[in-house]
């Protein structure tokens, strides 16, 4: 029989994990809370799953939580399975019983049930079955332990739930009166005061709902915690690490370590590979040539294929693929130990002063990741107010397709003599140049608090989970497939067109100049201004639709005025820009350009989704343009001023 | 007593929460809950933020927030580590 199954749990239980494990979709997980932003739809032989958003409560706080609520509360599903940390199973319960007054076809899953042993607890799973009266299965998801029995409890499920709460009296006759599609729709009502006779009932009884409701499901969970769960004292919450990671002296600096790291084996580890890509891409370059001219093609389409489309394709792959394939699965590691909300949490205090989410240290780290990723997971913050801050400063965190542009100018400009030392000073740049783009966030978040988006820092609370060891040949796996090809993928699509586009703008002439050099000439005067030239200006124009493409389209820009054709490295780059008036203060100004921009579509197109409002995606395109305008005038003069 | 009064290790009992409705919901779902054991664990770096072991996880409440937390010690006043 086909069945529904509507996946919950706390954020942070391993739900994504035991989803992957059953339906094999690649749905990313991660150690934070707010990886779910939307609902995951899969199957399982017979079963359709729907991954809901984690949520502590059925009451919504965020976005993200709505989507749970109004899922669960509409009864629309066969099963409601449940999923809890059983390590926490007291904070976790209090979703079960709110869930049990939706509905009675529950199956309650205690993951990362092999981590019990190690706390010194035990559950004793038969006794919290019976008194909830429904199945309940001890599985890890993550050894892929139990999954069969949970199946099997979902299959055989029978509806024989004798679980009943009651709340004091002047609550269970609102809870009548109000009616609802459900118990839970009722208490939904109560606690949100929607009804005014109820609101006046309770006020002169002298009920506070929320209070009332709460401790009654509070003190419930604590009766069965005590019957079901022992404890063995002897074990005590590690701390070692967190007290070095998020130490008053070392914890800062350890991030930045951590990222330099990560940064270093990136740069280093892509230089190789890349180089090699190059070599292998030219070589095959000339062999496609030799068989274009063999079949006789016409010399301007067989121009417009190698030239145009092959060129920007495999500049693209060759100067994206690596530093991607190596920095996304270690970011991914970071994210799937927990680090993340602890940098959060490190951050904290800056994000307080700027008026803004700690949480939005969250989505800023997405944001290294894909600026469009970070803006939706902006979801996880509650305030719309620090919402919409969040959005429109996400776009300063340089992303994975502009971290090869900042890369490859950084290496050209930035060296020194001794190899080593050279690419360590590198890396270190490339450190500043975040720093910046923290810096520069943190400031707009400031000022926007001050100006248009006025306001206090709201309540905010975020979770630090426990560490958890990430299965590394998994990570790798599914960063290089989600991400890594997800993001290259969508860089070669637009690529290819680009490259045409590109192609027939400098090989189109009007007069004699070619339509590139035309809009570049227009452009000049305006990019000098910021320490740039009219073509560095065009080619972020037409790399609006993906910022991969920056670089390859300056190049070949430059390429079609000087008729060279085989770069296979970052030197012949070098000379080609050299030769075209580049100086080490073009290079900052184009670094800082590349932070600071506008948005690229996909990002627009997220934000313009995530507010649906044309004010904020048009202030997201500006606000970072003003900035990498006013940057590259600052830069600009204060070379003109030394030298 | 305020939870920002409180040192790291010190074992506490949540008395009332002086709070909105909103917050007052969150801090429920996080297992704050008056009568609820809480112990604060980790400072922040940036020293306005930290972090809680209550109910058996580990939840960072900023000190603005905290503050309106009282809470009175609880007869083990220390866990020993």
């Amino acid at each position: 029989m086909q069945k529904r199954i509507a996946l919950i749990g706390n954020p942070n239980v391993g739900k994504s994990t035991l989803f992957n494990e059953l339906t094999g979709l690649k749905q990313h997980t991660g150690n934070w809370s707010g990886k779910t932003v939307g609902v995951a739809v899969g199957k399982y032989k017979n079963l359709t799953i729907y991954d809901l958003p984690g949520t502590y409560s059925l009451i919504p706080h965020s976005k993200e939580e709505e989507i749970t609520s109004e899922f669960v509360i509409s009864n629309n599903y066969d099963i409601a399975l449940i999923v809890c940390d059983s390590t926490m199973l007291e904070r976790n319960l209090n979703l079960v019983i709110q869930t049990l007054e939706v509905t009675n076809n529950v199956v309650l899953c205690l993951n990362m049930i092999d981590e019990l042993s190690i706390k010194g607890i035990s559950i004793d799973i038969d006794a919290l079955s019976r008194i909830l009266g429904i199945p309940v299965v001890g599985i890890s998801a993550k050894k892929k332990k139990g999954i069969n029995k949970l199946i099997d409890a979902i299959n055989n499920f029978e509806s024989n739930n004798l679980f009943k709460i009651e709340y004091k009296k002047e609550i269970e006759d609102s809870i009548i009166s109000i009616g609802g599609v459900n118990r839970f729709d009722a208490i939904k009502k109560i606690i949100n005061k929607e009804n005014k006779i109820v609101n006046s009932y309770l006020f002169d009884s002298g009920i506070i709902p929320l209070d009332s409701i709460m401790k009654t499901i509070y003190d419930k969970c604590n009766y069965i915690i005590k019957i079901v769960v022992k404890k063995n004292n002897k074990y005590k919450y590690k701390r070692k690490i967190d007290k070095i990671l998020t130490n008053k002296i070392t914890g800062i600096p350890i991030m930045i370590l951590m990222l330099t790291i990560i940064l270093y084996i990136s740069i280093v580890g892509a230089n190789y590979p890349s180089s090699i890509l190059f070599n292998f891409f030219n070589w095959l370059k000339n062999i496609i040539t030799k068989g274009l001219i063999i079949v006789h093609l016409p010399s301007f389409i067989r121009d417009l294929l190698t030239n145009g489309i092959y060129q920007v394709l495999t500049w693209v792959v060759a100067v994206m693929l690596p530093p991607m394939a190596i920095f996304f699965p270690l970011f991914t590691l970071l994210e799937d130990l927990g680090v993340l909300p602890r940098i959060a949490f490190n951050l904290d205090g800056y994000f307080e002063k700027s008026n803004a989410c700690g949480k939005q240290a969250l989505t800023m780290c997405m944001g290294f990741g894909c600026n469009a990723v970070g803006v939706t997971n902006a979801r996880i913050i509650d305030s719309k107010r620090e919402r919409l801050i969040s959005i429109l400063t996400n776009s300063f965190i340089p992303c994975n397709g502009r971290f090869p542009a900042l890369i490859s100018i950084i290496s050209m400009f930035f060296i020194l003599k001794n190899k080593l030392f050279s690419s360590m000073f590198n890396v270190g740049v490339l450190t500043l140049l975040i720093l910046l783009s923290v810096f520069i966030t943190l400031i707009v978040s400031k000022i926007l608090s001050k100006t248009i988006l006025k306001g206090l820092p709201s309540f905010f609370t975020i979770e630090l989970p426990p560490y958890r060891k990430p299965n590394v040949i998994k990570v790798i796996i599914r960063s290089i497939f989600d991400r890594t090809l997800f993001v290259l993928g969508r860089a070669v699509l637009i690529a290819i067109p680009s490259g045409i586009i590109i192609w027939l703008l400098a090989n189109i002439s009007i007069g004699n100049v070619s339509i590139i050099n035309i809009l570049s000439n227009f452009l000049n005067p305006f990019g000098r201004i910021l320490g740039l030239d009219g073509i560095i200006l065009v080619s972020f124009i037409l790399g609006f639709p993906a910022n991969e493409i920056v670089i390859p389209i300056m190049m070949m820009t430059y390429l079609s005025n000087s008729h060279l054709v085989d770069i296979n490295n970052l030197n012949i780059m070098k000379d080609i820009l050299l030769s075209n008036g580049w100086s080490i203060k073009t290079a900052i100004c184009t670094l800082i350009f590349i932070l600071f921009h506008f948005p690229c579509s996909t990002t627009l197109l997220t934000i313009k989704k995530e507010t649906s409002s044309i004010k904020w995606t048009l202030l997201s395109f500006i606000l970072p343009l003003i900035i990498g305008i006013v940057l590259c005038i600052i830069v600009n003069i204060l070379f003109c001023l030394h030298f | 007593m305020h939870l920002t009064d409180l040192k790291i290790d010190d074992v506490a009992i949540i008395e009332k929460l002086n709070l909105f409705d909103k917050e007052i919901r969150r801090l429920y779902d996080l297992g704050f809950v008056v009568g609820s054991k809480v112990t604060p664990v980790l400072l922040s770096p940036s020293k306005s933020i930290k972090a809680y072991l209550v109910k058996d996880s580990i939840v960072a409440l900023r000190d603005s927030n905290a503050s309106k937390i009282e809470v009175e010690y609880a007869k083990e006043n220390s866990i020993n580590r």
